[in-house]
């Protein structure tokens, strides 16, 4: 089971700013070992965030991500007080999802 | 049969195919099951090629997306953007780096009521274009910039 | 979650990482970029993570007694972590010697959790994809004193034998390239490629330098700490390998932290 994540969402006017930070390897399939062998790809392929019940982002993502992926962006059309719930899956089937209350 | 809303996913093909299956009454329109465009994230350095992949015709250049980062990245294993839309109708926005071994890094949908903007850490293997490919009103856009990466110290 | 004190780190974070020169010299347009890509990154530090994960395995019962680390004295009193880091290194009746905060570690673990040594000082720092205790607790740690002045004692005379063995060793230039700390770290305005290098027997140097360890290093994907650092530019030195908590790398460490007197800690911090 993957590290939380740690997500901050706050009021910023009218708008819920979310801010993500996501432990994930990110291993782009590209590196080697020290014995020459390949380091096989593994990363997040989708990313989902919802509030009360709606989308407000996906994404998909390839290994280009970086390491421990940072995330923000904003939306409307909730408050503080209520959730936002964000999910990944990534390429090995790897599910995480962890949720913040906006400030 | 119950076509279900349509969604604004990220891969216009993925939804072509969906299409098709459900017309032949193959499949079930299903809620939040996001694909993954695989076709997109092997297209190599070229952003004709990338928009077709993303089931797109061709992209115009626009001065309505800003792409803001450093124009030196100290280290290419994370470089930071944040791209912003001012188009009507922006569903989503990717970033592309061209010399990668692939070019799409990461492609956000961007629902109605969310802010085109989105800011994020993407990996560059050596200096490179970047490129901000935004989709408006199903069309595709797009506007570039050079970030150099450098490195620093012993290698370590 | 600690939000307001992620603000102050951040701002503080940006503004120290940025300080890589002495104020008076001029800095080139690449030098400015490189800052901006500083400041970008200096907030959503993966070095958090860190800081969660050892938080949680300082609160774990581990090892063959089945105990937490909360017990454990780290120089301020048994389980005060708010701080310790500032007063670190320092001598320690119980082992009677001058030990640094992975050295109290692993002490602790074999005192209180009844590891044994190899046990606790196997695999101090992760390799790509690997997970160890030990940068996790070193990162929570330091969180813990983060806004707080370092201040060191020489009081015990074994401490200010640390700070003289450490010194020498500083100034210590041997192994195949004629290499010593002293040599990228010893003048001012030094670089290697487009790293600017902290002259560590200036005093503002030192400050800026040893309160931004341990740091999340984009360019390593983990958190590495000041013991890793260490044998790092051992390694770069072309030395012998400084190995995990000998005497050597505690001294090195005491001389650094005292040189650092009233540094502000800010870590984790990010860096390239």
């Amino acid at each position: 089971m993957a590290d939380p994540m740690k997500i901050r969402a706050t009021m910023v006017g009218d708008k819920v700013e979310v801010k993500v930070l996501m432990a994930h390897e990110m291993e782009t399939g590209q590196r080697k070992d020290s014995k020459g062998a390949v380091i096989p790809a593994w990363f997040i392929q989708n990313v989902t965030a919802t509030a009360n019940g709606k989308t407000v982002l996906s994404a998909e993502w390839g290994p280009a991500v970086a390491k421990n992926p940072f995330l923000s962006f904003r939306f409307s059309g909730a408050k503080a007080g209520d959730k936002v719930v964000i999910s990944w899956t990534d390429n090995h089937g790897d599910k995480r999802t962890d949720e913040a209350t906006i400030a | 049969m119950k076509m279900g809303r349509r969604r604004a996913l990220g891969s216009a093909g993925g939804m072509a195919v969906m299409g098709l299956a459900m017309a032949a009454g193959l499949l079930r329109p299903s809620r939040a099951r996001a694909d993954w465009n695989k076709a997109a994230f092997e297209v190599k350095g070229n952003l004709a090629e990338e928009v077709k992949a993303l089931g797109g015709a061709g992209a115009t250049e626009s001065k309505d997306i800003s792409m803001s980062s450093p124009d030196i990245a100290e280290n290419g294993a994370v470089v930071p953007f944040t791209v912003s839309s001012k188009l009507a109708k922006t569903e989503s926005i990717a970033l592309l780096v061209e010399k990668n071994p692939n070019m799409l890094a990461a492609n956000f949908t961007i629902p109605e009521g969310t802010e085109p903007w989105v800011n994020t850490r993407i990996k560059m293997g050596q200096t490179s274009n970047v490129i901000a490919l935004v989709k408006a009103d199903g069309k595709y856009y797009y506007t570039s910039k050079e970030v150099k990466v450098t490195l620093g110290g012993c290698g370590g | 979650m600690k939000a307001v004190h992620g603000i102050a780190a951040a701002v503080a974070a940006g503004i120290a990482l940025a300080a890589g020169l002495a104020p008076a010299e001029e800095k080139s347009p690449a030098l400015q970029e490189i800052e901006k890509y500083r400041a970008a990154l200096a907030e959503g530090n993966p070095g958090e993570l860190w800081e969660a994960r050892g938080e949680a395995i300082w609160k774990e019962k581990r090892g063959p007694r089945n105990v937490s680390l909360e017990a454990c004295d780290l120089g301020l009193g048994p389980g005060v972590v708010k701080g310790a880091y500032t007063v670190l290194p320092r001598y320690f009746a119980d082992t009677d010697k001058v030990e640094d905060l992975e050295s109290r570690l692993v002490t602790c673990m074999v005192a209180l959790q009844g590891f044994t040594p190899e046990q606790a000082k196997k695999d101090p720092f992760a390799n790509p994809g690997q997970k160890v205790p030990m940068d996790a607790l070193v990162a929570y740690i330091a969180s813990e004193s983060q806004g707080m002045p370092m201040h060191v004692s020489l009081a015990h005379p074994k401490e200010r034998q640390a700070y003289e063995m450490g010194k020498e060793i500083f100034f210590y230039r041997g192994a195949s390239h004629d290499f010593g700390c002293v040599t990228c770290h010893g003048a001012s305005g030094k670089r290697i490629r487009l790293q600017d290098l902290p002259n560590l027997t200036d005093p503002a140097d030192a400050r800026r330098a040893y309160t931004t360890w341990p740091a999340y290093r984009v360019s390593q994907g983990e958190v590495r700490s000041m013991q890793w650092r260490l044998n790092d530019c051992f390694r770069q030195q072309r030395f012998p390998e400084l190995e995990f908590v000998s005497p050597a790398s505690i001294a090195l460490s005491m001389y650094l932290a005292k040189s650092a007197e009233g540094g502000v800690m800010n870590a984790p911090a990010l860096k390239r």
